[in-house]
Formats: structure tokens, C-alpha cells, sequence
């Protein structure tokens, strides 16, 4: 393969993990303020929380791509491709996520809300403090299938013309003709950049959980969550 | 440019025969998905390692790799091995494939989930293999997975528009064929955005009364 086309390989992987890392960082942000909005005290913030999370659950991220590249445009709001890539896979994922947020913080035991209230603690205290601590460590496992679900998409924005890996390796069946080894490759290539994001995952499932004085059972192919 | 509603309303036809399309996919790939799924889960739980660990290998693979890159694969590649069928077919299998990875998972979630004292129970009572999973373990098993078995209908359902990048017309694949006739590219795709929107929500809504109705165990 000619160094031309190679150069094509490394950039579409650098801007698929820079939709992925970035779209994740993003999403995070939209999962925790819908997913802490769900459980406010005020109703209008619990309303505009669960608008969030239903429709963009039941919204493909495809569709949605289509609808921030092409349709946002005509509203006369142009955004550089790569960033409404970015803000399409995080609307979408933290959606997701916002209902990981919402459930880890609801299985907190009542009792430790209860005694940061006791404490005299503010709200934002029994947020920082007490409650947040305990439920991130339950987030990151259904986190890390946030993530790889988050990879996986960001695939889709070589249907809009964003120069990912997929659309690399687009060009390079095309001007290869090597049809069954390219696809083949790719997937292999998605696989070990899953890969690396799950051991990643694992490693600081394991930090979080030991600054809590809990310990996770080693092994990287142990037990896996369910997604709901 | 300016939006115009009633683009959207010229649309719908179209839409209608790419939800048709859109539906059929995801009713031949979940019924895939579905035994797929129990036979890759069922294969997971075998007693040789020579079993359980590819397909344990094979089942991590297809979970982690993108649907879209699947569906390239099998639509160039299965004509190149003499398997020559229709998009749509190709994409239910590939959508099927992709899904069983995920239900597999909830069966072997669900079936783990059923206490140990029950296989005990049936040994003791000398019920043949046959009869322990069909009348102690499946019964138990079934209701804790209908809920998640659910979620992927309309998980599956909202993947149909890749479906697209394989030739197949479905509701966003419609949209883009009106718009290139009509140069006008945001109307439709609202259109299509707001069928798969309400659909999906009926999805859900029928998810949540099946699940009332058979998601509960009862003894």
C-alpha cells in the first residue's frame, strides 16, 4: 500500500478517536446534568430532563447526524462537520447515559442521604461528598458500554462525507479493489480500539473503587453488565 | 432557504413505504437476533472450552465492531463467496447477527439469574436435562429477560437507517431519493426524523405493557 493511502488510515483513525473521546467527554456532561435533573426537587427541570432523555433515545443517531449536517444549515447555523459529528453522538449517548447516571444515584442507600442531611450537610455538599463518591463507581461499568456503544456510532459519520476510518477505508477499497480484507481489517481495527478503551475502563473502574476501599474482581474478561 | 411544513406532509407517503421496509428488517433480523442469540448463549455455556471460548471470543467481536462496517462486509463479501441476495435480506441478517450478540447476553443473564437450588431440585427429582430447562429453568428464566429483550427492538429498529449505506430504501434512504429530485433536503429528513421518533415511542410504550404482562415471575 502506498504511503498516500496510509496517510489516509491515520487520519481517519485520529478523528474517529477524537469523535469518540470527544463526543464522550460531551455526552458525559449532558448524562449528568439530565440524569441529576431527573431526580430534582422542581418539576420543570424534571420535565425538561425526561423530554431530553425520551426523545433522544427514541431518535436514530443517524437520523440525527443527517438532521445537525443538513438540516441546521438551512436555520442558517453552519457548524464545522466534525463538530456536529461530536454534538450528534454526544446528544445521543448521553442520553443513554443519563439514565446510568439517574439509576447509580437512586441505588445509593437512602440512609447515607439521610445522614449527609443529619450532618447538616448543603445540597451541594451531599452531592459532592456523599452521594456522587458512591455512585460513580456503579456508573463506570454500564459507562464503559456507553463507550464502545459511542465508538461504534461514530462509524455512521462517514455516511455524511467526515473522513473517519470507515470512510478511509472506503477509499481504499475503492482505489484497491481488495474488498473482503479491507472490511476485514476494519473490524479487526474497531476491535482492538474496543479493546483498548474497555482495559482502560476496567483500570479506573478499579481506581475509583479503591479510593471507596472496595476492591473489583480482577480479570478483564470478568462478569459484563447487562445493558438495559 | 426557509423550512416549509408542508414539504414535510408531501413526504409522508414515501415515509410509509420506508417504515414498511424499516419494519421488515427489524422483524426478520429480531426473530435472527432472537434464536441467534439462544444458540450463541446456549454455546457460551458449554462444558467444552473448544465451544465456549470462540464463540465467547467470536460473540465480544461482533458486539464491539460497528454495525454500518458489518453491513459493508457482508453486502461486498457475500456475493464474492457465491451468496448472492437482496439488500434487505442482507441487512436483517447483518442487523440479526449484530442483535444476537446482545441478546445472548440477556439469556445468560437471565438464565445465571435462576437460582442454583432449582437445578438441584431437578436433580433430585431425576428430571431428564430435556425436562429441567423446559419446565423449571426457562419458565424462571424467560420473564427476567422479557424487559431487556424489549429495548432491543427498538434498539434494532433505530438502526435500520444504516441500512441506507447498503442500497436499501427505508425511511431515511427515501428522504435523500425526494431530496435529490426536489433539492430541497431538510423537510423530508424532518419527515423521516419524526416517524422514527413516534415510532420508536409506540415501540416503547407496547415494550412496557408486554413487560407488565408477562415480565413478572410467577410461581
Amino acid at each position: 500500500m502506498s504511503s498516500g493511502l496510509m496517510s489516509f488510515i491515520w487520519e481517519g483513525l485520529a478523528n474517529t478517536l477524537l469523535l469518540t473521546v470527544f463526543g464522550a467527554l460531551l455526552g458525559l456532561v449532558f448524562a449528568f446534568i439530565a440524569g441529576l435533573g431527573r431526580s430534582s426537587e422542581r418539576k420543570w427541570v424534571r420535565g425538561i430532563a425526561m423530554v431530553y432523555t425520551e426523545v433522544f433515545r427514541g431518535f436514530p443517531s443517524l437520523v440525527l447526524l443527517f438532521v445537525l449536517i443538513f438540516i441546521i444549515p438551512t436555520f442558517g447555523f453552519q457548524l464545522n462537520p466534525l463538530i456536529a459529528g461530536i454534538l450528534a453522538l454526544a446528544l445521543n449517548i448521553g442520553a443513554y447515559a443519563a439514565e446510568v447516571v439517574r439509576g447509580a444515584v437512586k441505588a445509593v442507600p437512602p440512609g447515607q442521604l439521610e445522614a449527609a442531611i443529619a450532618l447538616n450537610f448543603t445540597p451541594v455538599q451531599r452531592l459532592r461528598k456523599v452521594i456522587l463518591p458512591q455512585a460513580v463507581v456503579a456508573m463506570i461499568p454500564p459507562f464503559t458500554n456507553n463507550l464502545i456503544e459511542l465508538l461504534k456510532a461514530t462509524s455512521l459519520v462517514s455516511l455524511v462525507y467526515i473522513s473517519d476510518f470507515t470512510f478511509a477505508a472506503q477509499l481504499i477499497r475503492a482505489s484497491t479493489g481488495e474488498t473482503a480484507l479491507v472490511f476485514f481489517g476494519l473490524l479487526v481495527g474497531y476491535g482492538i480500539i474496543a479493546l483498548v478503551f474497555t482495559t482502560a475502563m476496567k483500570l479506573l473502574e478499579r481506581m475509583a473503587a479503591r479510593s471507596l476501599g472496595r476492591t473489583v474482581p480482577s480479570g478483564l474478561f470478568g462478569r459484563k453488565e447487562v445493558a438495559a | 432557504m426557509n423550512f416549509e411544513w408542508s414539504g414535510v406532509w408531501d413526504a409522508m407517503p414515501t415515509m410509509l413505504d420506508g417504515l414498511l421496509v424499516a419494519l421488515t428488517a427489524t422483524g426478520i433480523g429480531y426473530v435472527i437476533a432472537l434464536v441467534l442469540g439462544l444458540v450463541f448463549a446456549f454455546m457460551r455455556r458449554s462444558e467444552s472450552r473448544w465451544i465456549s471460548m470462540p464463540v465467547g471470543f467470536l460473540v465480544e467481536f461482533i458486539r464491539s465492531t460497528p454495525l454500518l462496517v458489518q453491513l459493508f462486509f457482508f453486502f461486498y463479501v457475500l456475493p464474492l463467496i457465491g451468496i448472492s441476495v437482496s439488500p434487505l435480506a442482507t441487512g436483517a441478517f447483518a442487523l440479526g447477527l449484530h442483535y444476537a450478540t446482545y441478546t445472548s447476553e440477556v439469556y445468560r443473564a437471565g438464565i445465571d439469574g435462576v437460582p442454583q437450588g432449582q437445578w438441584e431440585a431437578s436433580t433430585a427429582l431425576n428430571l431428564s436435562t430435556r425436562r429441567t430447562w423446559t419446565n423449571v429453568i426457562l419458565p424462571q428464566a424467560i420473564p427476567r429477560v422479557v424487559p431487556a429483550l424489549g429495548n432491543y427492538v427498538i434498539a434494532m429498529f433505530k438502526d435500520t437507517p444504516q441500512l441506507l449505506a447498503i442500497t436499501v430504501v427505508e425511511m431515511l434512504g427515501g428522504a435523500i431519493a425526494i431530496g435529490s429530485e426536489t433539492f430541497r433536503y431538510s423537510e423530508p429528513i424532518a419527515a423521516a426524523g419524526l416517524v422514527y421518533l413516534v415510532v420508536a415511542l409506540l415501540m416503547a410504550w407496547v415494550a412496557r405493557m408486554v413487560e407488565r404482562r408477562y415480565g413478572q415471575v410467577r410461581v
